[in-house]
């Protein structure tokens, strides 16, 4: 039961990437580009995010 | 010469159906939240077996590949999303049952939860208040959702403990985006489906917690 389990989720996921695959490339080609401090403005949060989860791992241990 | 009257009549029309986008996706995300908490609970009071996960999430990645996008555009769509989010709640319930016997899971689980609301609202409230486009983001997220997707496929036949760790690190940094990039096409009136866009924030919130979920379950005492 639990390989089958395994095989169908393995069979979805590569599925998905076949479908994932003309949106990859229409974002990479015709997506719009980054302007100066866009890439600044999205690091900040995520940063925050990544710091976040720290805290959140050293509360646990 | 171009009527001014009509220009602003024009982006007033716009900003209202933009609000309205955004209206109907936090609403209908509070519901199937709501939902999938109610599927939980089912679950868990059933003793779903540890399987369960797995099959709900097969069922679901079907339902969001093949039914979901023929449906957003009508009213059966919101049924369909239901669906999918009863299901991905009822196949939590079942990981949230073998977490809630360690000896913290209970704190384990709440951190998760806690720490995946405050990660959802801060990153929601940053892309709404700054108004900037993310969409720059779009090319990147998709490439590193495609390698994540390829390391799983891995990781389900491997069962490596480090690698798992590395791809939930990945998921968390990834879905983080994925919420920027999703409300700030919102804000910005370019998703205008909130059946799709809901489908998307919920699948973010939903990978979130799996993710810190088993983060925490690892590096944690237990």
């Amino acid at each position: 039961m639990e390989l089958f389990l395994k095989i169908a989720a393995a069979a979805v996921l590569v599925l998905m990437l076949f479908y994932l695959w003309p949106t990859y490339k229409q974002w990479q080609e015709h997506g719009p580009k980054a302007q100066k401090g866009d890439w600044q403005a999205a690091i900040l949060p995520l940063g925050a995010v990544v710091l976040f989860v720290i805290v959140l791992i050293m509360a646990v241990r | 010469m171009a009527n001014p009257g009509f220009t602003v009549a024009q982006a007033t029309q716009s900003a209202i159906s933009t609000n309205k986008v955004l209206k109907n996706t936090y609403m209908l995300l509070a519901a199937t939240l709501g939902f999938s908490a109610l599927t939980a609970m089912l679950s868990l009071a059933l003793a779903a077996p540890p399987w369960t996960y797995m099959a709900s999430v097969i069922v679901a990645m079907l339902l969001g590949i093949f039914v979901l996008p023929r449906t957003a555009n009508s009213s059966a769509g919101i049924g369909v999303l239901f669906l999918i989010t009863g299901l991905l709640g009822f196949g939590l319930g079942a990981i949230l049952s073998l977490y809630l016997a360690l000896p913290h899971g209970p704190q384990t689980v709440g951190l998760a939860f806690g720490g995946t609301a405050a990660i959802f609202l801060g990153l929601s409230g940053y892309a709404l208040t700054s108004k900037r486009d993310f969409s720059f983001m779009g090319g990147f997220i998709f490439a590193g959702m495609m390698v994540v997707i390829f390391a799983v496929v891995a990781n389900i036949f491997l069962q490596m403990p480090a690698l798992s760790l590395a791809i939930s690190s990945a998921i968390i940094l990834l879905m983080s985006g994925f919420i920027l990039f999703d409300t700030s096409r919102i804000a910005r009136g370019e998703e205008t489906n909130y059946i799709m866009a809901t489908y998307g924030i919920y699948l973010s919130i939903f990978n979130i917690f799996i993710s810190l979920l088993q983060l925490l379950g690892i590096l944690g005492d237990d």
